[in-house]
C-alpha cells in the first residue's frame, strides 16, 4: 500500500477487510486500551479538567470566529521576528512553495518532522516528483515510509505493526535509504529504537533543510510549538539551516497565556502523561525586530534579559518559512455545524475510544485523518465527491464516547448526523471558496455506501456492545431524526429515545425499515 | 489574486454568520482558569517535581550548594564521562570538582559542528524554570543553558534546577515567567518513544540519560 489516497475503496469495503485481518485487529486493541485506561488517570489528576476543557473550545470558538484577524495577526509576528509567511489556498499551491523553497537551498534531501498536514498534501509524494527525497524522521513514521505503508493512527502511526514486522522492515529496508540495520537485528523493542536511533543520526547530523508542522501559533507573538517525545523534531528544528513549517490555518490560538490551557490537556489526552518529553518554541528566526524587547506578556524571563544568545550565534535555523495552509479549512469554516471541527488539537483520544476504529483500523478511513475525528473533518476538507468520502460519516455508531474524551469538546456525533443528512439529502456547501449545491444521493453511488457502511456497523456486534457501555452517558447526543437509510420511517414518525439497552433492537429496527429492496 | 487575499477573503466570507460588530474580545472565554491545582509550600512543589520527574525517568538527586561540585564529578565518573559540554555563564565552581578529577571541560562554541557535539560525552546546564506539576525543566538559552543543541545531542544531560526560586507549581505559572521570543525548550524526562508495541524505550533521538539536580539552599 502505498502513494495516494486516490483510489482507496469505501469506508465498509476497506473497513470490512480490515475486521478479516486478525494481526492487525490484536494490535490495534492491544493499543488502544492501554492508552485509553492510562488516559483516564492522567485526566483524573487535574481537578479543573471539565473547566479546562471548555476554556479551551471557547477560546477555539473565540479563533474561529475571528481567523482572519488572528491569522493576520500571527503573519506580522512571525515577519517581525525575521520569519517569512507564505499563504496556500490547495494543496498544490502548498507543494508548489515548499518544492521552490527546497530548490532554492541546492539541496535534494530534506528531512520531516511527523506532520499530519504535509500528509494531507502529499508533500513527500511531490518533493519526490521534483527529484526531493523526503526522509520521515519520527520512529513510527520511518516505519511506515521503509515499510510503504500509510499511517494508521494519528500519533502512533505505525500503531498496526507489531515487533517483529517491524524488524523485518528495517532488516528489508534501512539499507535503501542510508545506513543499514545491524547485523543479527532482534524484535526486541529497545534495540530497535538503537536502529533507527544510528539510522537517523547520520541524517541529522549533516541535514540543511527540515520541514515540519506545528501543534500551536500564538497570533499574539508569532511563536510556534511542536510537541514531541523522541527528539526528532527538536532535531530538525535546531540543527538545519532551513526549516519550513507546513500549519493549517486552524492552529492558531490568540494569546501566550492561551497557550497554558492546550499544554495541559494536549500530553494527557493524547500519550496520557502529565507532559510529552519535548516541547520545541520558536519565534521567527529570533533575530527580526521584535528580538530583545519581548513582545509577549512573559518578559523578564527567569534568567535576566540582558543574556540574550540568540542572534547570528547559530541556535536554530538562520532561515524560517512559514507556510498557511487552507485545503478546505474555509470550507469547513462556512458550515456552522461542522466548524467545530476545527477545534481539534489532534490528540488521538477519540480514536482510542471509538468501537469502530478498534475494528476497522486506519487504514479504511482513506486520509491521514483516521476514526471518529476523521469521519468528520475529511469529507469537510475534500468534499463528498467521492464514494469513500461520502460514506465516512456512516463509519460511526454514534455512540457519543468520542465527545466524552474530546479536550475541546467537538460535539462529533452532532457533526455526523448532519454530514449524513448531506450525503442523504444534499444541500448547500461551500467548496473551494464557493458556494454550491449537492444532489441528494438518493439512488446513487454515495447512498449505496452509505448503506453499506451502517450495515457494517450493525453486523459488528462487539463494536456495538462496547458502544453501548456509554450510550446511556451520552443519550442526548443521539439524532432526533435518523438521516441515511432510516430517513424515510422517521419522518413520518419521532424518532423514540434511545434507552442504552435496547440500542440494537432499535438499530434493529429502523435498519429493518430502511432497507433498500 | 495573490493566495493571500483569497485565502484571508475566504475566511471573511465563511464568517458571514458572525456579526460585523462583533470583536475577538467579545467572544467569552469560558471561566477563570485556575493557575495551578493546590496550594503547595515551596517544599512541597519540590518534592512533587522530584517525584513526576523520577515518574518519567529522569533520575532526581538533591543537594547543598556546597555539595553540587563532588555530586557532579560522582555522576560523570559512574558513567566514566570524560568530556563535557558547558555554556557559557554556567558558575565555574559546578564543574570545578569533575575537572579536578581529570574531565576535559568543552565550552560551547557556536562554529562547533553537529558532529563535533556528538563526539561530547555529557552536558552540564542550568535552567530557566521547572514545573512541578508535570515534573518538567524549561531551557531558555539564558546564561548557564546554552544553545537549544547542546542539551540534544550529547546522550548524557545533567540539569541544575535552583530550589526553590526556579520551581513553580503549573504550566500556566511557567510561561508567565518565560519570554516568547526566546528559543524555548522543555523537557520532561528523557527522549523516548512508544511506538512499537507501546512499550516504553529512552533515547531514540535526544539524550538517553537525564539527570536533575535540585540545588537547595
Ligand atoms: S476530535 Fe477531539 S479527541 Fe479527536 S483528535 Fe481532535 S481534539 Fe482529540
Amino acid at each position: 500500500m502505498s502513494g495516494t489516497y486516490l483510489g482507496m475503496p469505501s469506508f465498509p469495503r476497506a473497513a470490512a477487510e480490515a475486521t478479516r485481518d486478525s494481526t492487525l485487529r490484536g494490535n490495534l486493541r492491544h493499543a488502544t486500551h492501554t492508552i485509553r485506561d492510562k488516559r483516564a488517570r492522567a485526566v483524573a489528576e487535574l481537578a479543573d479538567w471539565p473547566r479546562l476543557r471548555s476554556a479551551a473550545a471557547a477560546i477555539k470558538d473565540r479563533t474561529l470566529r475571528h481567523l482572519d484577524h488572528y491569522l493576520v495577526q500571527v503573519e506580522a509576528a512571525v515577519t517581525a521576528a525575521g520569519g517569512t509567511v507564505h499563504w496556500a489556498a490547495d494543496a498544490a499551491e502548498a507543494n508548489r512553495i515548499v518544492t521552490a523553497l527546497v530548490r532554492a537551498t541546492g539541496e535534494t534531501e530534506v528531512l520531516k518532522v511527523k506532520s499530519m498536514t504535509t500528509q494531507e498534501i502529499e508533500l513527500n509524494e511531490a518533493l519526490g516528483r521534483a527529484g526531493i527525497t523526503a526522509c520521515e524522521t519520527d520512529l513510527a513514521e520511518l516505519i511506515v515510509q521503509l515499510g510503504e505503508d500509510r499511517p494508521s493512527h494519528i500519533l502512533v502511526p505505525a500503531i498496526h505493526r507489531n515487533r517483529a514486522e517491524i524488524r523485518d522492515i528495517f532488516r528489508a529496508r534501512m539499507a535503501d535509504w542510508g545506513r543499514p540495520a545491524p547485523d543479527g537485528l532482534t524484535d526486541r523493542p529497545a534495540e530497535l529504537a538503537e536502529a533507527a536511533r544510528l539510522h537517523l543520526r547520520e541524517k541529522f547530523l549533516r541535514a540543511k533543510v527540515a520541514i515540519s508542522g506545528a501543534n500551536f501559533m500564538v497570533a499574539e507573538t508569532g511563536t510556534l510549538v511542536v510537541v514531541e517525545s523522541e527528539g526528532n523534531g527538536r532535531m530538525c528544528l535546531t540543527l538545519p539551516e532551513t526549516l519550513i513549517s507546513v500549519v493549517g490555518i486552524e492552529k492558531v490560538v490568540p494569546t501566550w497565556r492561551d497557550l497554558g490551557v492546550f499544554l495541559q490537556l494536549l500530553p494527557r489526552s493524547a500519550t496520557a502523561e502529565r507532559m510529552n518529553p519535548y516541547t520545541s518554541m520558536w519565534t521567527g528566526t529570533g533575530m527580526g525586530a521584535g528580538t530583545g524587547t519581548g513582545t509577549g506578556p512573559g518578559t523578564g524571563a527567569g534568567t535576566g534579559a540582558g543574556a540574550r544568545t540568540r542572534a547570528g550565534d547559530g541556535d536554530g535555523p538562520r532561515i524560517f518559512h512559514l507556510v498557511l495552509l487552507d485545503n478546505g479549512r474555509t470550507d469547513t469554516l462556512a458550515d456552522t455545524v461542522g466548524r467545530q471541527a476545527l477545534r481539534c488539537i489532534r490528540c488521538s483520544a477519540c480514536l482510542n475510544v471509538c468501537p469502530v476504529y478498534e475494528r476497522a483500523g486506519g487504514h479504511a478511513y482513506g486520509s491521514p485523518y483516521p476514526g471518529p475525528i476523521g469521519a468528520i473533518l475529511t469529507p469537510q476538507l475534500r468534499g463528498t465527491d467521492s464514494e469513500l468520502d461520502a460514506s465516512l460519516p456512516f463509519a460511526s455508531s454514534l455512540c457519543g464516547a468520542c465527545y466524552e474524551v474530546c479536550p475541546v469538546a467537538i460535539d462529533i456525533p452532532e457533526v455526523l448526523v448532519h454530514l449524513r443528512e448531506r450525503v442523504a439529502e444534499g444541500g448547500a456547501v461551500t467548496r473551494g471558496g464557493r458556494k454550491a449545491v449537492i444532489r441528494p444521493a438518493r439512488g446513487h453511488a454515495a447512498e449505496r455506501a452509505a448503506m453499506r457502511a451502517a450495515r457494517w456497523t450493525l453486523d459488528h456486534p462487539a463494536a456495538l456492545r462496547t458502544a453501548q457501555r456509554v450510550a446511556c452517558r451520552t443519550r442526548r447526543l443521539h439524532p432526533r431524526r435518523l438521516p441515511g437509510p432510516g430517513r424515510a420511517w422517521t419522518d413520518t414518525r419521532a424518532l423514540p429515545e434511545v434507552p442504552a439497552k435496547s440500542f440494537r433492537d432499535w438499530w434493529a429496527r429502523t435498519r429493518g425499515q430502511g432497507r433498500p429492496g | 489574486m495573490s493566495d493571500r487575499e483569497t485565502v484571508l477573503g475566504r475566511v471573511r466570507r465563511a464568517l458571514a454568520d458572525v456579526p460585523r460588530e462583533e470583536r475577538p474580545e467579545d467572544v467569552p472565554v469560558a471561566g477563570e482558569r485556575l493557575r495551578g491545582y493546590g496550594e503547595r509550600t515551596p517544599a512541597a512543589a519540590a518534592g512533587l517535581l522530584a517525584r513526576n520527574l523520577a515518574d518519567y525517568r529522569a533520575l532526581v538527586h538533591r543537594v547543598s550548594a556546597a555539595g553540587l561540585p563532588a555530586l557532579v564529578a560522582g555522576l560523570l565518573a559512574a558513567r566514566g564521562a570524560r568530556t563535557l559540554l558547558v555554556p557559557e555563564g554556567l558558575p565555574e565552581r559546578w564543574p570545578a570538582a569533575a575537572v579536578a578529577a581529570g574531565v576535559r571541560l568543552c565550552p560551547d562554541d557556536p562554529r562547533a559542528t553537529p558532529a563535533e557535539l556528538d563526539a561530547v560525552d555529557s552536558v552540564l546546564t542550568g535552567c530557566a524554570v521547572a514545573v512541578a506539576e508535570t515534573g518538567t525543566v524549561v531551557l531558555d538559552g539564558g546564561p548557564g543553558q546554552g544553545r537549544r543543541r547542546i542539551t540534544l545531542v550529547p546522550d548524557h544531560h545533567i540539569c541544575v534546577v535552583r530550589v526553590p526560586g526556579q520551581v513553580v507549581d503549573s504550566v500556566p505559572q511557567a510561561l508567565e515567567r518565560l519570554d516568547p521570543t526566546r528559543p524555548l525548550t522543555w523537557i520532561s524526562g528523557p527522549s523516548a518513544t512508544s511506538d512499537i508495541e507501546l512499550d516504553r524505550v529512552e533515547g531514540v533521538h535526544g539524550p538517553r540519560t537525564l539527570e536533575v539536580v535540585l540545588l537547595e539552599g
